[in-house]
């Protein structure tokens, strides 16, 4: 790999991917932060979690494609078996936390219903 | 890592992703349901995940953290669906205990 | 037989592509463990699961235009999240609904891949699935009227044949 400051296509796309997922993911600490129930909140959550792992960790594979050698090959197949494992068990994981709460009986809340805290 | 540029943009995204991190600890430590905190904290694997694939990167040894990376984000999904999977068991038993409705037929019960 | 063969291979190449060395000793050891574990898994290989996975493999084109109309709907799941979780007023802009449907799919795989991709288009959760009942909790009232929609057509046309 040359020395210096080069920053070819490959490290414009890498950075890319990184920024949006790093955006995306700012979306949903502040959805977190600022929903107003548990449900709502793990909307946020299971989505934007969700595809700004998968974009950082594409961005990285991506990054890691700049000097191609058969070692590099193998580590950026290991982070997309990564991304692959995310996409199956992000949802699952959301989708699990969700029945643990449902089954727990506690409300969603409502728009017109006045506000109250669900219990403890 | 020779790119000087590419090195300042990747501690920054490091940087950046350990302070929204910091955010959700407060959904953590806050709650106020126990099932919250289990979300914060799976969020915040996934994200420390992440961030042992920058270390690699930054170090040149993305070989190794990434086999490391892997078993974290193997073990972050089994320990969340193992502690929701626990909660759920105990709504099971108190049904079974209380009145006997099976936990299915609705789940709308306090 | 044709099922575990393909898992032993297919274990195999996970194998390598974890190990990354290509000696003698860690190749036998790939074989050893790859082998093994097909042995332990041979319960699954005379049920329908893995032989449907299989089967499955015959429809990759149909596959690969599901999961690119996925990504397309996971895209816009963050975009409306991002929205929202941004505007000044949350509270005005949720109206957050818990519905149910029932689903004319019928294998648990179907329902699965259903299941999940609910989870990941705009709006829409999946709480529960019992039998044929999903229950799903929508963001807002618009998110609900989207309801099972072309999903399940789409998802009906991919895995079940």
């Amino acid at each position: 790999m040359t020395e210096g400051m080069g920053i070819g296509p490959i490290e414009i796309v890498s950075m890319a991917l990184i920024g949006s997922g790093v955006i995306f993911f700012a979306g949903a600490v502040a959805g977190i932060l600022r929903f107003p129930d548990y449900y709502t909140r793990i909307h946020a959550a299971g989505k934007g979690d969700t595809l700004s792992t998968l974009l950082i960790a594409l961005g990285f594979a991506v990054y890691n494609l700049g000097d191609l050698s058969f070692h590099n090959i193998l580590t950026s197949i290991k982070i997309l078996m990564i991304c692959v494992f995310i996409f199956i068990t992000g949802p699952t994981t959301t989708h699990v936390l969700m029945e643990a709460g449902y089954a727990l009986g506690f409300k969603h809340w409502k728009k017109d219903g006045d506000q109250e805290e669900e219990e403890p | 890592m020779e790119n000087a540029y590419l090195e300042t943009f990747f501690i920054g995204v490091g940087c950046t992703l350990f302070l929204l991190m910091f955010l959700v600890m407060y959904r953590i430590a806050k709650g106020p349901l126990v099932i919250d905190r289990i979300m914060g904290a799976n969020i915040v694997g996934t994200k420390t995940m992440l961030l042992l694939v920058l270390f690699g990167l930054i170090y040149e040894r993305v070989d190794m953290f990434v086999d490391l990376a892997l078993t974290y984000a193997l073990l972050n999904f089994i320990g969340s669906v193992a502690v929701a999977k626990y909660f759920r068991r105990q709504v099971a038993q108190r049904d079974a205990t209380t009145d006997g409705t099976p936990l299915e037929s609705g789940g709308s019960h306090d | 037989m044709m099922g575990r063969l393909l898992t032993f291979s297919f274990l195999f190449v996970l194998w390598m592509v974890f190990s990354g060395q290509f000696d003698s000793f860690h190749l036998g050891m790939g074989v050893v463990s790859a082998a093994l574990v097909t042995g332990f898994t041979g319960a699954f290989h005379s049920g329908g699961t893995v032989k449907g996975a299989y089967d499955r493999l015959g429809r990759f084109p149909k596959l690969i235009g599901y999961f690119v109309w996925l990504v397309l709907e996971v895209f816009k799941a963050n975009l409306h999240v991002f929205t929202l979780a941004f505007r000044p007023n949350v509270h005005e802009a949720l109206d957050p609904q818990v519905i149910r449907f029932k689903t004319s799919l019928k294998t648990d795989f179907a329902k699965f891949v259903l299941g999940n991709s609910i989870t990941l288009t705009p709006g829409t959760v999946t709480l529960m699935i019992e039998g044929d009942e999903f229950v799903v909790h929508a963001i807002t009232r618009q998110a609900a009227a989207d309801l099972p929609g072309e999903m399940e057509r789409r998802v009906a046309e991919v895995f079940e044949a």
